[in-house]
């Protein structure tokens, strides 16, 4: 389960985030929607620690996988990256071969053990239903794939490492249709397994994937609700004017 | 014909134009040279050594001299050069000490040569007791090219995109292993094009091996880092302007700067032989 109690968050002396409460049940998928820069992807990057990568900011409250504050100082931040994968806005492939991109966390990890790093690259490659397509080209360079075949290879990627949730941000903000739709009923096939989380500016997505959604304006979590809640009857005027598009 | 169309066609018919004559600069060099130089050029111009005076014989020692001092600037240069750029660009931030770096590894790169050539002199050669040797000269030099090797570095980094460290990052990697393993094997292609450079720099350079490790006149290949050799750009130098008999040797110049121009083109093109079969997983 993933929970948060009052996170705030500061870019500079900008303040990113305010405030944030939220909990994420174990095998759901929530969906974060709102306006450009309204915080989501930021608060996203909380919960595998990506924002320490971004020099001068600042960060208030409790963040907890399971009950464990994941910012605490006993924590190692690339174990932790292991537990929670993550899945970007554009495919970024390494430039190696489709197996050692698969392969990657396995060997940055010290797994050394050819017959299991091949049964994993395997395993991970199915489950993110790309198998059929790359299985005899597996030394290739992954830049040989296609665009929507490319992010399907960094959620292999992310899934090789066995992590417990997944992080998406806009993950198929820069494919086109038909690549979108296999992405969606991934997402749908890997609830069964993993916490997912996701990112996006497309409100009939979240409505086709989410089991809960989030709606994030100027920082603030406007609204939290089931899916259907929040589509069809919305408790906040906000939400209802930006999911009916008379703002965004 | 569209007005813009024609102010278009005549602009990069004077872009053509210019780059064309840039060409036609190198290729008018390489032809002269090759022209004077080419009727000298034997198989025992390039196995013997000078006799008579240097009006007759090879030019071997400073064949021999040059890939050493190559090889000795390469191995100080390198390694340094790579590792300084690695920690300014991907581990240091943009702090004052960094900006400082910066400021002074571009001061560096102004400094007339001559003048790393007597600071080599008085560190190197004497302060340190090397003498004038390959190991005094290779440092000088080495000193020379660390500059170019840096900056090339570090910009070969910079074009790497974020998206790449993040996403390693993101697999749970450490930084060093995403650099290890993601950023450095994709830059190298351009590193390598900065160590072409500074190849091409340190093999053509007298100033600074003039006081340091050049000898004018020394038949016998060096035993150790601790000798003295020729080297060719001085030879050049020396069979051109003092020489025993320069009318007599001018062919012999031109032949010296021919052999050391093809020295350099091989080291080129085999690096680029190197940088294609490195980028084969780009797109």
């Amino acid at each position: 389960m993933l929970e948060t109690r009052n996170i705030d968050f500061y870019y500079g002396s900008f303040h990113a985030l305010k405030n944030i409460a939220m909990e994420m049940e174990d095998h759901t998928v929530t969906a974060f929607i709102g306006p450009s820069g309204c915080g989501k992807s930021t608060f996203l990057r909380l919960f595998n620690r990506m924002n320490d990568l971004i020099p001068n900011t600042r960060l208030t409250g409790e963040c907890l996988i399971d009950g464990e504050d994941i910012y605490h100082k006993s924590v190692d931040v690339t174990n932790l990256r292991k537990r929670v994968g993550m899945v970007f806005q554009k495919p970024n492939p390494f430039p190696k071969s489709i197996f050692e991109n698969v392969a990657y966390g396995l060997r940055v990890a010290g797994i050394s053990d050819s017959r299991f790093v091949a049964a994993r690259v395997e395993e991970s490659l199915k489950g993110a239903a790309l198998w059929d397509e790359v299985k005899d080209k597996l030394k290739k360079s992954a830049f040989e794939l296609s665009g929507g075949q490319q992010q399907r290879l960094c959620i292999a990627r992310a899934l090789a490492i066995s992590p417990s949730v997944i992080l998406m941000d806009e993950p198929a903000s820069a494919l086109d249709p038909i690549s979108t739709s296999k992405i969606e009923d991934l997402i749908h096939i890997l609830k069964k397994d993993y916490t997912i989380v996701i990112v996006t500016h497309n409100m009939q997505q979240a409505a086709r994937v989410s089991d809960k959604t989030g709606f994030f304006m100027l920082g603030e979590l406007v609204e939290y609700n089931d899916t259907k809640k929040i589509f069809l009857s919305p408790e906040k005027e906000e939400t209802q004017n930006y999911i009916t598009g008379r703002f965004g | 014909m569209n007005s813009n169309l024609l102010k278009q066609n005549i602009a990069f018919g004077i872009f053509r134009a210019l780059s064309l004559m840039v060409a036609g600069v190198l290729l008018w060099i390489l032809g002269f040279i090759i022209y004077q130089g080419i009727g000298v050029i034997s198989w025992e111009f390039l196995t013997t050594a000078p006799s008579g005076g240097m009006t007759s014989g090879g030019i071997l020692p400073a064949i021999v001299g040059t890939l050493y001092l190559i090889a000795g600037s390469s191995i100080v240069a390198f390694p340094l050069g790579i590792l300084s750029a690695i920690y300014t660009s991907e581990y240091a931030g943009n702090g004052h000490i960094v900006k400082f770096i910066r400021i002074m590894t571009n001061n560096l790169a102004g400094i007339p040569s001559i003048v790393f050539g007597l600071f080599g002199m008085s560190l190197f050669v004497n302060t340190l007791g090397f003498g004038d040797s390959i190991l005094a000269g290779s440092l000088t030099l080495g000193m020379l090219a660390l500059p170019l090797v840096i900056r090339t570095t570090e910009e070969a980094l910079k074009a790497i995109p974020d998206t790449f460290r993040t996403g390693s990052l993101a697999l749970g990697a450490s930084k060093l292993q995403t650099i290890h393993r993601i950023i450095l094997p994709m830059a190298f292609p351009n590193i390598i094009t900065g160590l072409i450079l500074s190849i091409g720099r340190i093999s053509g350079e007298t100033a600074p091996i003039l006081f340091t490790v050049a000898a004018y006149f020394l038949p016998q290949l060096p035993h150790s880092i601790y000798d003295q050799v020729m080297a060719l750009p001085y030879h050049l130098y020396v069979i051109a302007v003092s020489g025993t008999d320069l009318e007599a040797t001018r062919p012999m110049a031109y032949g010296t700067a021919l052999v050391l121009i093809v020295i350099v083109l091989v080291i080129n093109v085999s690096a680029s032989a190197l940088r294609k079969k490195l980028q084969k997983y780009h797109a």
